[in-house]
């Protein structure tokens, strides 16, 4: 790990901290769940819980809960995920081992008719995961952690959830079935592939990983070489459980790169852009960049200057194709930390100075866009806290820290087995 | 609004798609396409090439044969010049360019003007455009010039009567050889109430007499985004819904991406992942009912615009005594040669490829003359086919996709120019696109190109040349490239590939030899 200035350790210390904080102030802690956003009423994200879970282990090893606390957190939530409801019911909790992407934070069963989510439930069994292998000592709850954490896993349905196609599916609903489309392009997918080919009971076939890896494009961009995908997040999430360095997928190894690398290459590009700023949005720069999934100013056209400015809501920013509005995600320049250090402290450094009241408190909004502030002064920020940006930034600060996180993944004989199916060799995995 | 009478097009076409006013314009246009009181030639022994169907491959075929000297009859049912004259490319086309410059007043900010005051659409001066241009265009295939050069041209709808003989106008035609070149004409899909509600096609909706209020386009293909813009741009409210998760499906992720965000900036409802399912009258509207997985919606419109796919025109042909295979979807079948299971008869154009195109009916009446009359050998599967959607920024592509050459086991690097790096683009305010070239892994071979630009129709020609020459990309590096011209763009591909030739052995000896020449001086 990169060591720091003692200013930075402590600027890092900050926003992980804050970060961490918002798994406990948005948790129900009686059945675990996660809220997906700060804002009053919105509905548990079961990748939220996912980042949540990972989270706990990080707040043992930093001092902030105790390891009691946080196995009582831990228990709570798979007790909660492994006893609810899994049926055809449109009101369940999940269905062949998955789960629901949006559930009420009380009663734990699907809102919003949401869809069966095969990438939320993945990020959701990462974290499940990490505190199967974290809590390893012989007290009845750890055993029980441990119990139950194998179980769900290993209730999951992955041949189920190809649909009779070559790969993977997005999503299935009790009302229409499975969603019509796939995976497509490089994503955040590998960790659910490493999932599903690991699996002892259901495994996806290799060629299911393959099929979906043949879609990858490689790209020559602002003379950067990688696999291309605009979202930075992209290039984030499975990364934040997995330790990508060093080791290779068949893909890889034909362009002599890795996913670490790949990811390092992505932010360079992200940072390319912002130089570049090619459509003149108020702020970008080398040091202010980050172009992801998140809110933003909400939909709408409005006249600035000389330009029609198109201005979005929830939606996933990327560059250099677009769509970019203006909207920064802070938490995704947090994020690249680990493969960029010293362009992600830079930009961190930036932020804290330029734009303090972005930072209150630490606390990462989901986006800020100074391009909307010069029509409404008071909407530089967007609305509310996002579980997932809080997720990310706390893991991958934790990552870039001490590596936590990622050597935990390590000694998860699951990880390594999926890595290996997908064809995965080299560097750790040897 | 005033429908064409052929709104509902339910049976093939067998007269000109033509219910525009009777002026000089259009009686003009008519008496090069179709003209009143002709009277077809009498049969004059034995034919070396019938062609059925005066579209853009009948044209090629009989022009070519006839130059040449042989004794050519020409059979069309409906207009001459076929779809892309009359009913698809010229008509588009027209309009799509005078949409654009609606959607150019309106942002003249953009490009430093003032925007005018008012920018009343008028829609009927944009239809007698079309009438205008059409009727323009027309004169260079006319009847009589197409007589003039020695072809018989036949006016009726024709009829195989045997393996070497067809008949049109109660007249029998024997050939040593025959063409078919029908075309294609539009798919209609099977959704409750369509029928009885109304609907148009690429056939009727130029005939239009007034702007539709409210327009819902169904299908997201090029037919259907590049006729949505435009009729956006010309004041309509206009929806268009899609059954796939992107529009132009079989295109680039990141080409249909940055189409859709366009017409989402021009207003346009889009609803991608959705059905067309029924639809009903209620009073003078027509109300649609879509659903999206399990969300299920309406849209009410004036009219419905319809461009799902193309079906060839195989009907009537009585193929079958002509010992010709054929079916509804795929059309006539075909060898490589484009010779069908009759040796004699060979298909071109539409009515036998996958890739209904106009340039490539006529690459492919090429290849069936040449092999028909000539003794040639020439393959279908020889051609270099690029493609382009009309909308704005312009969507082209030639060669390989990437998910075909992994699917071939070929490794690709793709070079990446965006067009806001090229001066050209910004000098324009057309900043927004790419021109992507995938060359195969670890050469500079050329196996296809993907370009998103206001101009990239013109713009693929220069690659398309490339790869059928065989050249290699660092050859645009060579190339003196006028400044500033968008299609610099190809020159900043070479450099970016030429850039990546340097490996840090080659910049170590480079720098140790300019660092050597410095002492030397």
């Amino acid at each position: 790990m990169k060591s720091l200035a003692p200013s930075d350790e402590d600027l890092l210390e900050r926003f992980q901290r804050a970060a961490f904080n918002y798994f406990l102030e948005h948790a129900n802690n009686e059945n675990g769940l996660v809220s997906d956003k700060s804002t009053p009423g919105a509905p548990a994200s079961i990748a939220a819980v996912g980042f949540g879970l990972s989270g706990y282990p990080i707040g043992v090893e930093r001092g902030w809960l105790t390891r009691d606390a946080a196995a009582r957190r831990t228990l709570a939530t798979l007790q909660f995920f492994w006893n609810s409801e899994q049926s055809e019911d449109p009101f369940a909790t999940g269905y062949k081992g998955f789960f629901y992407h949006f559930l009420d934070m009380k009663s734990g069963k699907r809102v919003w008719q949401s869809e069966l989510s095969m990438i939320d439930t993945a990020l959701l069994l990462a974290g499940i995961l990490v505190v199967g292998t974290y809590f390893d000592q012989d007290g009845a709850s750890e055993k029980e952690i441990r119990h139950l954490a194998d179980a769900i896993y290993t209730r999951v349905d992955w041949q189920w959830a190809r649909g009779a196609q070559e790969t993977l599916r997005q999503g299935w609903k009790p009302e229409a079935g499975f969603l019509h489309y796939g995976w497509e392009g490089y994503s955040e997918a590998i960790i659910l592939y490493v999932l599903g080919l690991a699996s002892p009971s259901h495994p996806i076939a290799a060629d299911c990983y393959a099929g979906w890896t043949s879609t990858y494009q490689w790209e020559n961009i602002y003379g950067q070489e990688f696999l291309y995908a605009g979202p930075l997040f992209i290039h984030h999430f499975s990364h934040a459980w997995i330790d990508f360095a060093g080791i290779q997928d068949p893909f890889m190894r034909e362009k002599n790169c890795d996913y670490f690398e790949n990811t390092k290459r992505a932010t360079f590009v992200q940072q390319e852009y912002a130089r570049r700023n090619p459509y003149e949005y108020e702020g970008y720069g080398e040091n202010c960049w980050g172009f992801s999934a998140g809110e933003g100013p909400g939909y709408r056209n409005i006249s600035i200057g000389s330009k029609t400015r198109q201005f979005f809501g929830y939606t996933a920013r990327g560059v250099p194709f677009g769509p970019d509005d203006g909207t920064i995600c802070p938490s995704a320049m947090l994020s690249s930390l680990p493969f960029a250090p010293d362009i992600s402290l830079a930009a961190l450094r930036h932020l804290s100075s330029r734009y303090p009241q972005v930072i209150a408190n630490y606390a990462l909004p989901s986006g800020f866009n100074p391009t909307f502030q010069g029509i409404d002064p008071t909407g530089l920020v967007t609305e509310g806290r996002l579980g997932l940006d809080q997720g990310i930034t706390l893991l991958m600060i934790e990552n870039f820290r001490s590596g936590l996180i990622w050597k935990l993944m390590r000694q998860c004989p699951t990880i390594a087995i999926g890595l290996s199916r997908a064809g995965f060799a080299g560097g750790w995995l040897k | 609004m005033t429908m064409p009478k052929s709104e509902n097009n339910m049976q093939q076409n067998i007269q000109p798609a033509i219910d525009a006013p009777s002026d000089q314009t259009n009686a003009a246009y008519m008496k090069n396409v179709h003209p009143a009181g002709w009277k077809n030639p009498k049969p004059a022994g034995v034919y070396n090439l019938v062609v059925i169907g005066a579209g853009p491959a009948g044209l090629v075929a009989a022009r070519g044969a006839a130059a040449l000297g042989a004794k050519v009859a020409l059979l069309e049912r409906g207009a001459i010049g076929g779809d892309c004259l009359n009913v698809g490319c010229v008509p588009s086309k027209t309009l799509i360019r005078t949409s654009r410059t609606y959607a150019e007043m309106r942002a003249a900010r953009n490009y430093g003007a003032q925007e005018p005051n008012t920018i009343d659409v008028d829609f009927q001066m944009a239809m007698e455009r079309i009438r205008s241009v059409r009727a323009r265009i027309s004169k260079s295939d006319s009847i009589l010039r197409l007589s003039e050069e020695g072809i018989d041209v036949y006016l009726g709808a024709a009829r195989f009567a045997g393996p070497t003989s067809v008949v049109v106008d109660n007249q029998t035609l024997h050939f040593k050889k025959a063409l078919i070149a029908t075309g294609a004409r539009p798919m209609i899909p099977d959704v409750a109430g369509l029928n009885d509600a109304g609907y148009l096609t690429n056939e009727t909706v130029f005939d239009l007499s007034e702007r539709p209020h409210r327009l819902l386009v169904v299908g997201g293909g090029p037919l259907g985004c590049e006729l949505a813009q435009a009729f956006s741009r010309l004041g309509s409210q206009v929806t268009i819904v899609q059954d796939e998760p992107m529009f132009l499906p079989g295109e680039e992720r990141d080409a249909a991406q940055l189409l859709s965000d366009s017409l989402a900036r021009d207003g346009i409802e889009i609803r991608l992942n959705t059905t067309f399912e029924s639809v009903r009258r209620e009073g003078t509207s027509k109300i649609a009912s879509l659903r999206s997985v399990d969300y299920a919606s309406t849209v009410e419109c004036d009219a419905i615009l319809v461009g799902v796919g193309r079906a060839p025109n195989v009907d009537n042909l009585n193929l079958e005594a002509a010992g010709v295979r054929y079916d509804s979807v795929q059309g006539i079948s075909v060898n490589d040669f484009l010779q069908t299971t009759n040796k004699r008869i060979y298909a071109a154009g539409d009515v036998c490829l996958e890739h209904k195109f106009t340039h490539t009916a006529d690459a492919s009446a090429r290849i069936a003359l040449q092999n028909a009359l000539f003794l040639g050998h020439q393959r279908l599967s020889s051609l270099t086919i690029p493609w382009c959607t009309y909308t704005d920024p312009e969507i082209a592509h030639v060669g390989m996709y990437v998910r075909e050459a992994t699917a071939k086991g070929i490794a690709l690097n793709t070079i990446t120019i965006l067009m806001h790096d090229v001066d050209r683009a910004i000098t324009d305010g057309e900043e927004e696109g790419f021109v992507k070239i995938h060359l195969r892994s670890g050469t500079d071979q050329i196996l296809g190109a993907t370009m998103v630009a206001r101009h990239a129709g013109e713009m693929i020609s220069g690659v398309t040349l490339a790869i059928e020459r065989g050249m290699g990309l660092r050859a645009f590096s060579k190339v003196i490239h006028a400044y500033p011209t968008q299609a610099e763009a190809f020159k900043k591909a070479a450099d970016a590939y030429n850039r990546t030739r340097l490996t840090s052995t080659l910049k170590f000896l480079s720098k140790r030899w300019l660092a050597w020449s410095r002492g030397r001086l």
